[in-house]
């Protein structure tokens, strides 16, 4: 009995063993209490591991149920693999994403590329084709080893992931803070695409149907993994040989091509992948779902090292493995169809009335615990919240112009500040362009995929400001729906959901809570106002280092709809000649902003821009129906380094400059970070159409054909005045630079 | 006329080339899987990008023992026309039917992006619809597509005029002699690390890669209006 070396139940409750395993002792009496008897080792591991954070969401489920799932386009909301969303003609999109931070903190490379896979496995095992995948990566300044390596692997990984499974990586979005370092935030997004009639679900219904392993084979990798990255980053160098799994991107291929086809087939009942807590959450979860249970002999289980235990198969986390049920008696067809990709399926178990999760093994039952013990009844923590000084603070502060000398100097400083400076460096390592239907690639305000076969495209975005979150969690929280949003209308789409990956400090500091609930309810407000619902997302939390929590960091992923792929539009102005638009007036705001982080060294004060949902909804309904018009030649919304930065990117690449005069005074009028704004480009015959459409749309210049950017204060004098070319150069050589630098 | 799209495990450019050759052009094409052993059904073979076997040991070392290559071998003995794009170009070589290997690209890093390649023979079977010097804007994709030959292999390949594309406007990924595309003696076996199956169509971005198949296409029809 390999078992021998276990502590007993005994042994585990008088040792506090299952402290060591992440309970406390007041969820293991819990467990106690609901099992009628003292748990033994694999079975307090089968516990620790759904009730963790990541698995059982137990300290953030009171947050999440405050968002809105719900819309006409919903077709399934949160709790599934990931969401969907109808796009009409009996077609719809599978999305969501995930984070896999800590592992991409101690492994880089294999966190970030499994990262990729994992979520990829959450979309097709939903029945859908992956069509593309997005990124949202956060990481230290990049002036030390340490973040630079954990920068640049993290990108070879996930580029080593998605360029092998051929899938295109067509969005992201990277910033880079001081809040970061060490502790890098690597979230992953996939979207998919499927036909309404093949839409699985992860159950394991009907007695005596077989319960089926397919994938790769089950290795010690990733063992509590689930319960690790609910756990802050440890500086011990002892402890960081801590669970990280190895990616295979050929095996998840297979798989997933292998799964396509499955999905096909009347004999399978449900299926679901073994993500966190791997063999123990699937099962444990579609029975748990369906109202069964599972007898599953782990004999069976196809292992790739010997004399591994219960406790350790249940708890592996190895990658580009699913289980399925299927109706009893058609496990043939099922052997033959993923040995046709080469994969092992294997029976080894079946579903029981009993709605027990029972394990065998060497002719003993390992275990025996009611699945909605482990999937339903984990503890859930109403964290005590508290407002924190810092807030009152930076509320009581007025908004300040900060003092610039030399404005085109400026401009040059902020272009090449790396969250603002082009991301060429990481993207052109990414095969944006695989399964040929990217219209609209990364460098825009959202990349445009098109569904084959149809005028439409899908437009896909990442986003999340994290320093207005931190100083102002509801407005920040507002901001990161509402920038989303302006990227899919900038790029001719409507938005359609949102799903979202939260990435917080310890929620078991007050003041950390208070910034999750505060930053879900902006969250929350913004969706309803915009109209897209939250349909899928994730949790991570405890993303802290010596101490130090990352500013609070909810990435948005959102997917729009564009009707019709006439209407795809970019960020880069078009023609000479063109008039250039500002939508929405400018104030003084620089809370936050990249201007007051860069002549501060990297702190950020003060009060986050304010937002006015209801304007943003009314500026974005108009720029849409332009767009939608044909009149709109370029459309891209104003972020980081305010209007001059957005002038600059507007012509960066076309080999056009512009000329124009911004109202006001100046550092805010170049600078500043209010938000709802946009800089659009529209050829003179359709100006006056356009100016109906858009009431809030002053014109402030035009598209020239010098290679100059020249912008004029109201009286005319010059404040920028600079060749394109070196800002663009600027813009360009900011990231290279910093990464092959020494130090 | 009908082409095979052969399928490698893992590979994944096997989509784009199908589509180039049916949505894009109309013509036929149908995918094969690399356990089959004939290919005598099709008129024009087409090895994909991606990466088959998940590129291990080195990018197309082990798609070249796969069943379907004697049948390849054998189309190439024919004179059918055949292309390997990408992943494709290095199985080319790696099955010896194209001189030269490959090497990871000079700075090690996989690279995506649009690059300028030149044409610099268009008397073949692939690109007699371009005209001789003409600039393409073709998409390149790899990590591995640093071509690499010795210098008595590289000087026969100019002498027989087997190069038939080249990076123009800066050299990618290190390959020698900025070769981007090349034929085998005979000319009917074209490998290139650009993809012109990913230049097709005007939405994508360019139009540049749909010569190639053209080419491939007309060349066909007249060789079998001549027999005819």
């Amino acid at each position: 009995m390999p078992t021998k070396l276990e502590p007993t139940a005994e042994q585990i409750r008088d040792e506090q063993i299952y402290a060591q395993m992440g309970m406390t002792t007041e969820e293991f009496e819990m467990a106690v209490k609901l099992l009628g008897r003292l748990p033994n080792y694999t079975e307090t591991g089968l516990f620790s591991s759904m009730w963790s954070e990541h698995c059982s969401y137990k300290s953030s489920k009171p947050v999440l149920r405050k968002f809105p799932t719900e819309g006409p386009q919903v077709l399934m909301g949160p709790g599934e693999g990931a969401g969907i969303v109808d796009i009409g003609d009996n077609q719809a999109v599978v999305f969501k994403m995930e984070s896999h931070n800590s592992p991409s903190a101690i492994e880089p490379y294999e966190g970030a590329a499994t990262g990729v896979g994992g979520v990829l496995r959450d979309v097709f095992s939903m029945g859908a084709q992956p069509i593309a995948a997005v990124n949202s990566l956060r990481f230290g300044e990049l002036d030390n080893d340490r973040d630079r390596w954990l920068f640049e692997e993290a990108v070879a990984g996930i580029a080593g992931y998605g360029n092998r499974i051929g899938i295109p990586t067509v969005a992201g979005e990277i910033q880079f803070d001081p809040s970061y370092a060490g502790k890098p935030l690597v979230n992953a997004m996939a979207i998919g695409l499927l036909n309404h009639e093949d839409i699985q679900r992860g159950l394991a219904a009907g007695v005596g149907n077989t319960v089926m392993y397919v994938g790769a084979k089950t290795g010690r990798d990733g063992i509590h993994g689930a319960t690790s990255s609910s756990e802050e980053i440890s500086d011990d160098p002892g402890k960081e040989r801590a669970p990280v799994q190895a990616g295979d991107p050929f095996t998840e291929k297979l798989l997933m091509d292998a799964c396509l086809e499955l999905v096909k087939s009347d004999a399978l009942i449900g299926i679901q992948d073994m993500g966190a807590a791997g063999l123990t959450s699937s099962s444990a979860e579609m029975a748990s779902k369906a109202g069964f249970g599972i007898e599953m002999n782990l004999d069976l289980v196809p292992q790739r090292e010997e004399g591994m235990t219960a406790y350790e198969m249940m708890l592996s986390e190895s990658q580009e493995r699913m289980l399925i049920v299927v109706q009893k008696g058609r496990e043939q067809e099922i052997i033959d169809l993923f040995a046709k990709y080469d994969l092992e399926a294997v029976s080894i178990g079946q579903v029981t009335e009993d709605k027990m999760l029972r394990l065998l093994h060497q002719g003993e039952v390992v275990a025996e615990v009611p699945a909605d013990a482990l999937a339903e009844d984990a503890p859930v923590y109403h964290k005590p919240s508290r407002e924190p000084e810092y807030f009152r603070e930076f509320q009581g502060m007025e908004q300040q112009e900060p003092e610039v000398a030399d404005y085109t100097q400026t401009l040059v400083s902020l272009l090449k500040q790396p969250t603002i400076a082009s991301k060429e460096w990481v993207y052109s390592q990414f095969d944006h362009q695989a399964r040929t239907n990217t219209v609209v690639a990364p460098g825009s305000d959202a990349a445009v995929v098109r569904v084959r076969g149809t005028e439409k495209g899908l437009a896909i975005t990442a986003d999340c400001n994290s320093r207005y979150i931190y100083l102002d969690p509801e407005t920040g929280g507002k901001i990161a729906v509402a920038e989303a949003a302006r990227n899919i209308i900038c790029s001719g789409g409507k938005p359609l959901a949102i799903t979202d990956c939260l990435n917080y400090g310890s929620p078991d500091n007050p003041e950390i809570f208070w910034q999750l609930e505060k930053s879900a309810e902006g969250i929350s407000a913004a969706c309803l106002a915009l109209d897209a619902p939250v349909i899928s997302g994730n949790v991570s939390l405890y993303n802290e280092r010596g101490g130090k929590p990352v500013y609070p960091t909810p990435t948005i992923g959102m997917v729009g709809l564009v009707e019709n792929l006439e209407h795809a539009t970019t960020q880069t102005a078009k023609a000479a000649g063109d008039f250039v638009y500002l939508i929405g007036e400018t104030k003084t705001e620089f809370g936050g902003s990249e201007l007051q982080k860069m002549l501060n060294g990297g702190s950020i004060s003060g009060k986050a821009p304010a937002i006015d949902l209801d304007v943003e909804a009314a500026r974005q309904e108009a720029l849409l129906a332009a767009i939608r018009e044909g009149i709109v030649r370029s459309a891209h919304d104003v972020a980081e380094g305010g209007v001059a930065v957005a002038l600059a990117e507007k012509v960066f690449g076309t080999g056009l400059g512009a000329e124009v005069k911004l109202d006001g005074p100046a550092v805010s009028a170049l600078f500043s970070e209010t938000q709802s704004r946009f800089i659009v480009t529209v050829k003179p015959e359709h100006a006056a159409r356009f100016e109906e459409l858009a009431a809030d749309a002053r014109k402030i210049g035009e598209i020239t054909q010098a290679d100059r950017l020249a912008i004029r204060d109201a009286d005319g004098n010059l404040l920028v005045d600079q060749d394109v070319t070196l800002l663009e150069s600027a813009w360009k050589g900011a990231i290279p630079c910093l990464v092959n630098s020494e130090g | 006329m009908k082409f095979a799209v052969i399928q490698f495990p893992g590979s994944s450019c096997d989509l784009d080339l199908y589509h180039a050759v049916t949505d894009v052009l109309g013509e036929k094409a149908e995918y094969v899987p690399h356990h089959e052993t004939d290919l005598s059904a099709y008129d024009a073979i087409l090895l994909p990008g991606g990466a088959s076997y998940g590129d291990a040991v080195r990018a197309g070392a082990l798609a070249r023992t796969a069943s379907i290559m004697d049948a390849v071998i054998a189309a190439v003995k024919e004179g059918k026309p055949v292309l390997g794009v990408g992943n494709g170009f290095q199985i080319l070589t790696e099955a010896g039917l194209l001189p030269g290997a490959f090497l990871k690209n000079r700075d090690q890093k996989f690279i995506c992006r649009n690059v300028k390649v030149q044409v610099v023979n268009n008397r073949t079977l692939f690109t007699s619809e371009y005209t001789e010097g003409e600039e393409l804007n073709i998409p390149i994709a790899h990590g591995e597509g640093n071509f690499y030959c010795d210098e008595e292999t590289y000087g026969r390949l100019k002498e027989n005029n087997q190069i038939v594309f080249v990076y123009s406007d800066g050299n990618p990924n290190g390959s020698v002699g900025d070769i981007a595309g090349l034929v085998n003696e005979k000319g009917n076996v074209l490998g290139m690390m650009p993809h012109p199956e990913r230049a097709a169509e005007s939405i994508l971005g360019s139009e540049d890669g749909l010569n190639v198949f053209k080419s491939i296409v007309n060349e066909w029809r007249e060789s079998h209006a001549n027999q005819a």
